[in-house]
């Protein structure tokens, strides 16, 4: 997107890969919002190489069985199951 | 419930006893409430019931805290003004016919009506201290790792705190004794180091070293500004509403009146803030919000059709226009080509902004700024033009991306509309914010 506008098809390109579908309305309107933001993030060029040394320590514990949700808890809020487990859709 | 602060009106009640006891509180809607239905503001997560408490909700349940409904919020934590939730606007009871703020407008907005005597909202990039302005409420954003984001539903997750809400600060900072703590559950929490552990090199660090040894958050609320040293950044004034601006230096000199000093300091990194704050936001917010597919939980796609099909018409369906906005740019954010221009430039700019913090806090106890440059927005101003409402985070982004706490506290009206005042401290110095602002509110 460096020289020119966001294309409609950039969008839908984008919508596609985060799937989400989006209605002719909705990619003419983020069409031209997403043109004003990107070109506001463009700024970020001005920012200088900065020294990023990160105080960090990895969190662990030991991989040891403990309580968790019962199957029934957490298939409670799924919109269909089959035999203990989640239903999904098709995978193609 | 004129003002449409709660999605959920549900009374959860707490212990017997605790240091919440007789209290009522109101939690954000992107809290997980065990049997409690949690939908964030949104379509997606309209009919979801938790099967667990977050940390934050169990801490309240033990200190005897009645839980009084789940606040309205902007959708999955994405606005300014609350007006993003699918369950309609909040009006702000501080300033009728305007936006209460946001994300955490609810909160903010039941602490203000009285509907609640204390609230829980989250901050990623000024959701609690926003709200806390607009509504004439106090809210605090604790540094990244103080309290357990255990439940709290994700958007941005290096950058977001659950933070407390009260009509003065000792009531805000009571709810943050309440929630504060590390927990194996949240594996980016960290207990909050004692000052008394680091070096102290002038008379006054040494004395609040002694103070904060064992104290609580509500015990520094004692109000005690004398010799307090306030920095103020430059570049978060300028643009700022007039009025706002006249407020804000007539509480400084309020505080000056109690013995703090001020100086002007200079944070040149914060002029990219808020493009590197969208960035890093939007980023987080594309891959968080990967998980919302309709087969777990929430709005299903059915199943005509591949995963592909079904998963992408869920999200058409459940999501609002501006978290597909967000999605979709992190997405484009994060995409090959893009990612180094984008991402890795923000992340630069963020490791910029926490040196900056570093240096000026050297240099003062603590920094001070308008919380939002602007008064409340009338309902439904504002939403039109989405980078406009974005440049509007200006004073309050900054502070997320360098981990650090801020306070906002009521500094007063202009023309009617609340004015708040932010003081920003170094990592795990709540109690050095909570002792200075408690000499406004």
């Amino acid at each position: 997107m460096s020289d020119d506008a966001v294309s409609p098809e950039e969008v839908r390109h984008v919508a596609e890969l985060a799937r989400v579908d989006l209605d002719d309305e909705e990619v003419d309107r983020f069409t031209g919002q997403f043109a004003d933001i990107l070109e506001y993030f463009e700024t970020l060029d001005e920012v200088p190489a900065v020294d990023r040394d990160a105080d960090l320590a990895n969190v662990m514990r030991p991989d040891e069985e403990r309580e968790s949700l019962s199957s029934e808890d957490a298939l409670r809020n799924a919109s269909e199951t089959e035999d203990g487990y989640f239903k999904g859709p098709n995978v193609s | 419930m004129s003002e449409d602060i709660f999605i959920t009106e549900e009374r959860i009640e707490g212990a017997d006893d605790g240091p919440l006891a007789g209290r009522t509180v109101a939690v954000k809607d992107n809290i997980s409430t065990e049997g409690v239905r949690t939908t964030c503001g949104s379509r997606m997560l309209e009919d979801y019931v938790p099967p667990y408490d977050a940390t934050v909700v169990s801490r309240l349940k033990e200190a005897g805290a009645t839980i009084v409904g789940k606040a309205n919020m902007d959708e999955f934590g994405m606005g300014t003004t609350t007006e993003t939730s699918y369950f309609g606007a909040t009006d702000n009871p501080a300033a009728p016919g305007h936006v209460p703020g946001g994300s955490s407008g609810g909160s903010a907005a039941a602490v203000a009506a009285g509907e609640a005597d204390l609230a829980l909202g989250s901050d990623t990039g000024g959701s609690v201290r926003c709200p806390a302005a607009f509504c004439g409420v106090v809210g605090i954003k604790p540094t990244y790792g103080l309290v357990s984001r255990y439940g709290l539903v994700a958007y941005g997750n290096s950058l977001e705190q659950i933070g407390p809400f009260g009509e003065t600060v000792e009531d805000a900072a009571e709810l943050l004794d309440v929630i504060a703590g590390s927990d194996e559950r949240d594996a980016t929490t960290r207990e909050a180091p004692r000052a008394s552990d680091g070096r102290t090199s002038d008379a006054r660090e040494t004395r609040e070293a002694l103070l904060e040894a064992d104290e609580t958050y509500a015990d520094a609320a004692t109000g005690d500004v004398d010799g307090l040293s306030i920095g103020i950044p430059t570049e978060l004034l300028e643009g700022a509403d007039e009025g706002v601006v006249e407020t804000f230096w007539d509480a400084i000199a309020d505080l000056e009146d109690r013995g703090a000093e001020y100086h002007e300091v200079s944070l040149p990194s914060v002029e990219h803030a808020v493009e590197a704050y969208y960035v890093i936001a939007m980023s987080e917010a594309s891959s968080n919000l990967a998980r919302f597919d309709g087969v777990r939980y929430g709005q299903s796609g059915g199943y005509d059709g591949n995963w592909n099909e079904t998963f992408a018409k869920a999200r058409e369906e459940g999501f609002g226009d501006e978290v597909k906005r967000r999605i979709l740019l992190g997405t484009y954010a994060l995409s090959a080509g893009y990612h180094d221009k984008y991402y890795k430039k923000a992340q630069d700019a963020r490791a910029w902004v926490k040196q900056d913090f570093d240096d000026a806090l050297a240099e003062a106890d603590v920094l001070a700024s308008p919380t939002m440059p602007v008064p409340p927005f009338e309902l439904g101003e504002s939403l039109e033009d989405p980078l406009q409402l974005y440049l509007a985070d200006a004073n309050t982004v900054p502070v997320n991306l360098a981990d650090l706490p801020a306070i906002s506290v009521p500094a007063g009206e202009t023309d009617g509309l609340p004015v708040g005042l932010q003081l920003i401290g170094p990592a795990f110095g709540e109690r050095r914010l909570i002792r200075a602002a408690s000499a406004l509110a």
